[in-house]
């Protein structure tokens, strides 16, 4: 018999055994162990309702993640401990940030704000920055329709530092050390089957035997699958447990994301490889799904509408696939094939994206157009990488998001903008071009018209932003505090 | 009520800050909404199953592959409701499962109720239906030219305003197209239905009206309404979108029950609800004034169009109340109010935050900044010029404004929010900064208070006092977040000089208030405060004379204060005079009941006072915009508003800046999307933009006004907050507005429509930039 998941709650081991291994961990909360606390706002990870905290243990640290437990598969929580909004009252007591968010009258109907102490709970747990900015980043997952986020933030500028002692540290450490597995997951309900390996090796098997697999990373994409498409998933193999493909090795030219590297983990190198990354990143999602979703699964996933793969293929990252022991590397834009295709071999699987350091003489930008700046999908993504030697333009990357069935390089404008001398005339110019690259459609987040316009003027913005200062959402150009 | 008020002093607690009386389990997790009660046994689980087609006939609908499905216990249609087949609150237009023809995407066609969701919805997904295709009419556009209406157009008018404006040394006119709004409470439609003795029935519903709810379920089930009981402790968000909409999924709920004699529960996942239920009206506003060298208005005619969506609902009071408010806080002088109410095959819309209000004021608003840019004039000296107060008191229904504060409010705000200084510096900034422009506006709101269909002016309650000296509360209103409980229990406590915690809120239920409003029109602490200190004032007036002849002094003397009740020379506790008037049989329970006074209109005529009192605020936005591609942001927000002498001035400040961002959304980022077909593409928090914390600057001076208070006998004399902030937000569209306008230099009127989305923003500065190129 295949062993149980084990996870903490409230301190104690529990153990799931013969569960639909695509039950969520908000549908096991509320149905099963009938913790109502946590509540459904939307089912897909928008909203923040059903945040809750996962610590895990990295070395010998625990790290305090929000995650929306809406999209969390139940055998993700192995080796895990989970904190719900339950669990934070100690001795009939609120916590510290329960009161802070009931002093500041951070709750009118109600119905957000477990989630929202959730996020504010691990922030704290995680010492996190209680400025305007740090909050408004922790809490961008959270949704609230009633308060407009004044009282809540003002509870997060007074919920005061983590105040859980070593000694609770220390245990809740070596309690999720007991609970860390030797073996893989392996678990089979009702003809569905959820394998977790646990090294790249045992992954490469588990992938090239079982080609038709679903392939579940951070699952902020696959969870919507289940929980919106209503589709059923016969076997997934997770990623996540294989430790190799949590790591990012610098390798002095070039960095090496892992398929299992977290949005959230992949931020400060990222942000060193080129600040532009961070802003970007923090506009992905809230801050749950950046703790779950991995930078490469918003590659494999083959969405048109992903936010990395416009800047990682105007950094000319390549990826490396594997099957088997065999590995390839194609360069990360040949990735894309059509709406929906990419070139992935059955039984492979990407294991990483290599990003080229970005030189000092390039002009690199990254632009994100979407209805609400934070936590949005794009209308129009960019990543635009020029080469400028002597006032002469030497060479172009640009890729768009948004603008195609797929991510994809304009060729056209790379090419009319190369040899063109460093002026505005020239790249507005060549910005026309990008009529000859792009044909894109109207849709619910924006027309054809506006994409097309708006690719041309991010074209030229990167020529005024790096000339001049106009950036235009940054606090300093708007001069209020 | 939890420890939250026990610690504060009793004298004064109507006007004081304090919690929300369930923030402890809010905050907790022990907050029950109806998906967290456990669940009754037997529980069947309900899948709503929707018509595909904007407009078409039902050829044939098969649901014998959905009855055989695994776990489905019961599937429900037309031929099921044996009573009448009708969810509308009024116009009798609204089935609960349509028998011959489905009117728009998303219709609710059947229901399944089986043993689990899933299995609902899996077997839901095997219905066979065949249609056939009718005209579809998707946009307001469409329907006028087809003459789909729900009502006869209506017209308002105060003196000539055609000739007026004729007249006039200027004229202007313009046209704003003005997009709805999703109400997005977080928590979605839900009911659970209970069956009892004698086929009676015991609903939890989600709802901002229990009594048309409890109404509505024995008309479809031909009961009678004493047969059916409808409760609900709270909401998570309702925002008007509960006021009729939750209606149908109680129905539905109730009819399984009934039918099956098990508990049944419906509850809509969040796409299938932003799907199924109404929304905030679209509206089309042509708006054309004529005015002097000054800028003072001499007479405005606007012409409203609105979606209503396939029924007419509450769309008949909605354009009513925008037509009242085409003039905001303006005397308009001479004034012409069309407006045309267009039946379209999309969701009926419905109650929303302000209840057509909003919209209305949005024409006089463009105008104004029209005006002032036409005479190079800064915008704030047209309004204020403009006035209730300052240039006349006649609006265009009848009712003369003798209480507006615009005046007052404005030039306090022009002060603190340092105006004048910041319209130069942006000026100045924005000559220097070709790409990024900003904009300043600063916008009154005029809000009317009372619901316009006047019988719901009315509001009950029930009070018990125990013997210990504890008191239960019941009333009407039901609470969404508003804070309605804690205040309502903060007048009881005050009637009765005792600390907060000795009142106990409870549930809103049918059987124990009965025949009340819906919390709705801002109203909920007008009425049911009232109402509720009526009661109380009754127990209390009973131990006054019980007091006085227990001690034999005269009832003048016997005074309740926070240290005890005194009578003539005697002092006892409450709790002790309690127990001595129980002993003497004295009833210590009383209902409670409030009308607002003075109120009429006459329909016909659009003439009369419909409205009790005006509430008033103005807020002063500022915001920057990219024109390559049009992204703002709101960077300053400046706000003093109006609650007349507060009840709980936290509470207020809640509903003011929630209002505020709620307003802020409509007008900016939350855009609805309906494909060719007539479904609605934006139905999730993924493709529907509400605002995030991000979007709240962190220049947020909220202040209310210190100086407020009611010239009319409401509850301790406040005023109504729920509705009237979220108007306030019409600052940051004509910020934006304004921020376009720079672009060529304010000599040009931006199209600017609302949502002013990026797209919509950049589109506005090209079509400024080429009208201006071409002068």
């Amino acid at each position: 018999m295949a062993r149980p998941i084990r996870f903490l709650l409230d301190g104690a081991v529990r153990e799931l055994a013969d569960i639909d291994p695509t039950l969520t961990v908000l549908n096991l909360l509320r149905y099963d162990l009938r913790r109502t606390g946590t509540k459904e706002g939307c089912a897909e990870g928008d909203c923040g309702a059903c945040t809750v905290v996962l610590g895990e243990l990295v070395g010998k640290r625990v790290r305090f993640r929000a995650v929306n437990a809406c999209i969390l598969f139940a055998p993700m929580l192995d080796g895990r401990a989970l904190f719900t909004v339950e669990s934070l009252k100690q001795d009939g007591a609120l916590h510290p940030v329960q009161q802070a968010m009931v002093d500041n009258h951070g709750s009118q109907c109600g119905f957000c704000t477990p989630g929202f102490v959730m996020s504010l709970y691990a922030h704290q747990r995680e010492g996190g920055a209680t400025d305007s900015q740090g909050l408004k980043d922790a809490l961008a997952g959270n949704l609230c329709r009633c308060t407009g986020y004044g009282p809540i933030l003002a509870a997060g500028q007074a919920m005061g530092a983590d105040a859980e002692g070593p000694e609770a540290l220390a245990s809740l450490a070596a309690a999720l050390a007991a609970i860390q597995p030797i073996e893989s997951l392996d678990i089979a309900h009702g003809g569905r089957r959820f394998m977790a390996p646990r090294t790249t090796a045992e992954l490469a098997a588990a992938v090239e035997a079982n080609p038709d697999a679903t392939i579940l990373a951070g699952g902020t994409d696959v969870g919507l699958w289940v929980t919106k498409q209503h589709r059923r998933l016969d076997t997934v193999i997770s990623i996540n447990e294989v430790a190799e493909l949590r790591e990012i090795r610098d390798e002095g030219d070039r960095i090496v994301i892992g398929a299992g590297v977290r949005y959230s983990d992949a931020t400060p190198i990222l942000v060193e490889l080129h600040t532009e990354f961070g802003e970007m990143l923090r506009r992905i999602g809230g801050l749950q799904v950046r703790n779950l979703g991995t930078i490469c699964g918003n590659i494999a996933n083959g969405s048109p509408i992903g936010d990395m793969p416009p800047a990682l293929i105007a950094a000319a990252a390549k990826l490396l696939l594997r099957r088997g022991a065999e590995s390839r590397t194609i360069p990360l834009e040949d990735y894309f094939l059509a709406y929906g295709k990419q070139d992935r071999r059955p039984g492979e699987f990407v294991e990483a994206v290599i990003v080229p350091k970005i030189g000092p003489d390039r002009v690199f930008r990254i632009y994100k157009l979407s209805k609400r700046f934070d936590q949005d999908i794009s209308a129009v993504c960019a990543g635009i990488s020029i080469g400028v030697k002597d006032d002469q333009i030497t060479d172009a990357r640009i890729a768009f998001g948004g603008m195609a069935a797929t991510p994809k390089r304009a060729a056209a404008c790379e090419a009319a903008l190369t040899g063109q001398p460093w002026t505005e005339a020239a790249v507005r110019g060549a910005a026309e071009a990008l009529a000859q690259d792009f044909q894109p459609i109207s849709d619910m987040r924006a027309s054809a018209d506006y994409r097309l316009q708006a690719a041309k003027n991010l074209v030229l913005k990167a020529f005024l932003e790096s000339t001049a200062r106009i950036r235009v959402l940054d606090a300093e150009a708007v001069g209020h505090g | 009520m939890d420890d939250a008020g026990a610690a504060l002093p009793i004298g004064g607690i109507v006007h004081a800050s304090i919690a929300h009386d369930s923030a402890e389990k809010h905050v907790a997790g022990e907050a029950y909404y109806i998906d967290d009660l456990p669940e009754p046994a037997g529980l069947l689980h309900i899948h709503v199953g929707q018509s595909t087609r904007a407009h078409a006939r039902i050829l044939r609908l098969d649901l014998s592959a959905v009855e055989a499905a695994p776990g489905v216990v019961r599937v429900l249609s037309a031929s099921d409701v044996p009573g009448r087949n009708d969810i509308s609150p009024i116009a009798g237009d609204d089935p609960m499962f349509p028998d011959r023809t489905v009117r728009y995407v998303g219709q609710p066609l059947f229901a399944v109720a089986a043993e689990s969701l899933p299995k609902a919805r899996a077997a839901a997904a095997l219905a066979k239906v065949e249609y056939e295709d009718l005209p579809a009419y998707l946009t307001l556009e469409a329907a006028k030219a087809a003459g789909e209406l729900i009502e006869d157009s209506q017209t308002m008018r105060l003196g000539d305003a055609p000739g007026a404006i004729a007249a006039a040394p200027h004229s202007l006119s313009g046209r704003l197209a003005i997009g709805g709004q999703d109400h997005f409470y977080l928590e979605g439609q839900v009911a659970l239905a209970v069956p009892g003795e004698d086929g009676d029935l015991h609903v939890w519903s989600s709802t901002q009206n229990p009594t048309e709810t409890q109404h509505l379920i024995a008309r479809c089930l031909g009961e009678r309404d004493h047969a059916i009981v409808v409760e609900v402790r709270r909401m998570g968000g309702a925002f008007g979108g509960k006021e009729t909409q939750s209606v149908h999924y109680a129905a539905i709920a109730a009819l399984a029950a009934k039918i099956t004699g098990r508990p049944a529960k419906c509850r809509l996942d969040r796409d299938d609800d932003m799907v199924m239920t109404g929304k905030r009206h679209a509206f089309v506003t042509g708006w054309r004034v004529g005015f002097d060298d000054a800028g003072k208005l001499l007479g405005a005619a606007f012409e409203l169009s609105s979606r209503c969506g396939h029924s007419a609902d509450l769309s008949v009071a909605i354009n009513d109340r925008a037509m009242f408010h085409s003039d905001n806080g303006y005397a308009l002088q001479a004034a012409e109010i069309v407006s045309h109410r267009m039946r379209t095959n999309t969701v009926s819309d419905t109650a929303f935050r302000g209840f057509g209000g909003p919209q209305g004021m949005m024409g006089i608003e463009r105008a104004m900044d029209a005006i002032a840019w036409s005479l190079r004039k800064d915008p704030l000296d047209v309004r204020l010029a403009n006035l209730y107060g300052v240039s006349g008191d006649q609006t265009p229904y009848g009712q003369v404004v003798t209480d507006s504060v615009s005046l007052e409010l404005m030039t306090e705000l022009e002060a603190s929010s340092d105006y004048r200084a910041r319209r130069a510096a942006i000026e100045a900034w924005n000559a220097e900064n070709p790409w990024l422009k900003r904009g300043l506006a600063l916008t009154p709101v005029k809000f009317g208070i009372s619901f316009t269909a006047n019988h719901l002016n009315q509001a009950g309650a029930l009070v018990h006092v125990y013997t210990d000296g504890s008191i239960h509360l019941n009333h009407g209103g039901t609470e969404m977040g508003q804070g309605l409980n804690v205040k309502v229990a903060q007048v009881v406590a005050d009637v009765f000089q005792v600390p907060l915690s000795a009142v106990k809120i409870s549930a809103t239920r049918t059987d124990k208030v009965p025949n009340t409003s819906a919390t709705a029109a801002s109203s909920g602490s007008d009425l049911n405060g009232m109402a509720a200190q009526n009661a109380a004032q009754q127990i209390k007036a009973r131990l006054v004379d019980f007091a006085a002849k227990e001690f034999d002094c005269a009832a003048a003397t016997v005074i309740f204060g926070p240290d005890g009740v005194t009578a003539g020379e005697t002092k006892l506790t409450f709790t002790e005079l309690v127990r001595r008037a129980y002993f003497a049989r004295t009833s210590l329970s009383a209902t409670g009941y409030y009308r607002t006074p003075e109120i009429h209109y006459d329909r016909a005529r659009h003439h009369g006072r419909p409205f009790y009192y005006y509430a008033f605020g103005a807020a002063c936005s500022e915001v920057v915009i990219d024109t390559l591609t049009g992204e703002n942001k709101v960077t300053r927000v400046d706000i003093l508003h109006d609650c007349g002498r507060s009840l709980n001035p936290a509470v207020d400040a809640g509903q003011i800046e929630g209002g505020f961002i709620q307003g802020m959304g409509w007008l900016t980022t939350e855009e609805l999307v309906f494909d060719d077909k007539g479904a609605l593409r934006t139905h999730a928090p993924s493709t529907y933009k509400i605002p995030a914390a991000g979007d709240r600057p962190d220049a947020f001076h909220l202040k209310l006004w210190d100086r407020g208070e009611n010239t009319v006998e409401t509850i301790h004399r406040s005023k109504a907050v729920g509705e009237p902030p979220l108007m306030l937000a019409i600052s940051v569209f004509s910020a934006l507005t304004d921020a376009v306008a720079s672009v060529a230099g304010h000599k040009h009127m931006p199209n600017l429509d609302a949502p002013a989305t990026p797209e919509r923003i950049l589109a506005a500065i090209d079509d400024i930039r080429r009208r201006a190129n071409h002068v």
